[in-house]
């Protein structure tokens, strides 16, 4: 049942060390204020699950809290490479770390299934491809009717996922709009769910009734965060800072500048210099 | 028009191999500029689909990412990413996948994975993403890129998505049953795949190239057809929707994405 809570004692009550945790978003809607909490709270020895780690993955893993990262595109979309994520794989900074590869397909089907409370996702994919050979999860099954051979993966079932979405309800419902990428799976794959919004609403009365919506009793707490999102964005709320994004590269080639970075934006601020981030955005 | 670089002969060249009726899964980069210069010239039906979900969305600026805000806000619908993968890519709705390479062989198997070896990479690239099916599940595959040794390669250090594998029929004896790659377009020229090696075989060149510049920029022996055409050159519209769309995307990006 959804608590509103601080952002502060919503992941400290959510989120343990040693975790599998999802900070998901498709470019849209990305949790970048919930990870920094994660990061101001130093909680480690994680294993980061997402389809597309950019930034916001960068920077955990950048700050050591990373021990495991289960992807299939980590890269900063559009601009490039994901620089403090390269030096943790490539030369073991600050911490080596181990990546379990997939393609989105599989990806996205694992959350489906996770949320589906099935063991596996079963789909056509990886043919010819490598990733089968270095990720012993990538198997296949072959189907009891047809005999076509198909790919299996293992369903995802986080700990706990983390979401941002652009309202609540004052009960605790959730309204996700515009591209809605596979949060609803990942938070439904997930055993705890926290919410990040850009506003309550007392009720969703008079709303077209086939919107993505997580209903109170799927969610374990949600926080107001305005701008939580930036430098990703909120559908009908704000737009994507795409000059963040092509900032972030120069900042992350470099560990000293990295770390002067995330100690001025992160460390020694709080989730309300979010809601400032956004006010030249909209 | 006489002036134009090279860059823009590519994406020119890639904008016209697609027709008003297809539905194209569009790669960012290089295929979303020409699959968008398609869509603003001789293409304006056509149905452009972005992983994030967005289902015939029209951007007015090009993309960053995958899921730029102006994907979703100008798309007929935009559905769950999930969706995206297992009905309508998976369900073989798609008729062309549109996809950049960082390594390319001549059979039309690309790398966007590692440089170097998996578990100790030179350079640890992005990676997949959809790749991997979009290659499988296309109806065929157009592949853009820009010709450098290190590019086109004897050998790719990576399978992130399968091509004609060591050419031939290796698709059919892998249970592929769609046609894979079958158009190259680089910054020099337009090849196709042989009909039967599967080999990419240059069969026309742009204009003022050389057979020689094509050769000393891949790191395979080139084969060429025997009759090499001449790419026609940009057209005034094809060149100015293609100059105003870069830049309005440049305005937008720098911008901040406020447009």
């Amino acid at each position: 049942m959804a608590k509103f809570l601080s952002l502060a004692d919503a992941v400290r009550q959510n989120l343990h060390t040693g975790d599998t945790v999802a900070f998901e978003g498709f470019t849209h809607l990305i949790p970048h204020a919930a990870a920094h909490e994660a990061i101001r709270q130093g909680i480690a020895d994680l294993t980061l699950l997402r389809m597309t780690p950019d930034i916001v993955y960068d920077q955990m893993i950048g700050m050591g809290l990373a021990k495991k990262v289960i992807f299939s595109y980590a890269g900063n979309p559009g601009v490039g490479l994901l620089r403090r994520m390269r030096d943790a794989i490539e030369n073991g900074y600050p911490r080596a770390i181990e990546t379990v590869e997939h393609s989105h397909s599989a990806m996205a089907q694992a959350y489906e299934a996770g949320a589906s409370g099935l063991p596996l996702a079963v789909f056509r994919g990886y043919k010819g491809a490598g990733l089968p050979a270095v990720n012993p999860d990538i198997r296949t099954v072959t189907c009891p009717f047809t005999g076509e051979e198909l790919a299996a993966v293992p369903a995802h079932r986080p700990d706990v996922t983390f979401i941002h979405a652009q309202k609540a309800s004052a009960k605790g419902d959730v309204l996700v709009e515009g591209i809605v990428g596979v949060q609803k799976e990942a938070a439904l794959a997930a055993k705890r769910v926290v919410v990040t919004v850009e506003e309550v609403v007392p009720d969703f009365k008079g709303l077209h009734p086939n919107l993505c919506i997580l209903p109170h009793w799927t969610i374990d707490a949600i926080a107001v965060v305005p701008g939580g999102a930036h430098p990703s964005y909120a559908h009908g709320y704000y737009v994507r800072d795409n000059a963040a994004y092509l900032d972030w590269d120069g900042i992350s080639a470099d560990r000293d500048a990295f770390a002067a970075w995330m100690k001025a934006n992160v460390l020694e601020v709080g989730p309300e210099v979010f809601a400032s981030r956004v006010e030249g955005l909209k | 028009m006489s002036d134009f670089t090279p860059n823009e002969m590519m994406t020119i060249a890639a904008a016209r191999a697609l027709k008003n009726d297809d539905v194209c899964f569009v790669g960012i980069g290089a295929p979303s500029a020409a699959c968008n210069v398609a869509r603003l010239t001789h293409a304006p039906d056509i149905t452009l689909i972005y992983e994030s979900g967005t289902i015939g969305t029209r951007p007015d600026v090009l993309p960053l990412s995958i899921g730029d805000g102006e994907l979703c806000e100008t798309a007929l619908t935009t559905v769950a990413v999930p969706e995206m993968f297992r009905y309508w890519l998976m369900g073989g709705r798609i008729s062309i996948g549109f996809l950049g390479a960082a390594q390319l062989d001549r059979f039309g198997n690309i790398n966007t994975t590692v440089i170097g070896d998996y578990k100790n990479p030179k350079v640890r690239l992005p990676g997949g993403g959809g790749a991997p099916e979009i290659a499988s599940s296309c109806g065929e595959v157009f592949i853009t890129l820009k010709q450098a040794p290190r590019a086109m390669v004897e050998r790719i250090d990576f399978f992130t998505s399968f091509g004609h594998g060591e050419g031939g029929d290796h698709r059919q004896r892998l249970g592929i049953t769609t046609k894979g790659p079958t158009l190259l377009i680089t910054d020099l020229a337009i090849w196709r795949p042989d009909p039967e090696t599967k080999e990419f075989t240059v069969r026309s060149l742009h204009r003022g190239v050389t057979r020689d510049r094509v050769e000393a920029t891949c790191g395979w022996k080139v084969r060429f057809a025997d009759a090499l055409d001449e790419t026609p050159e940009p057209t005034d519209l094809e060149l100015t929707t293609l100059r105003e769309l870069q830049a309005r995307t440049k305005a937008a990006h720098e911008g901040g994405g406020r447009s």
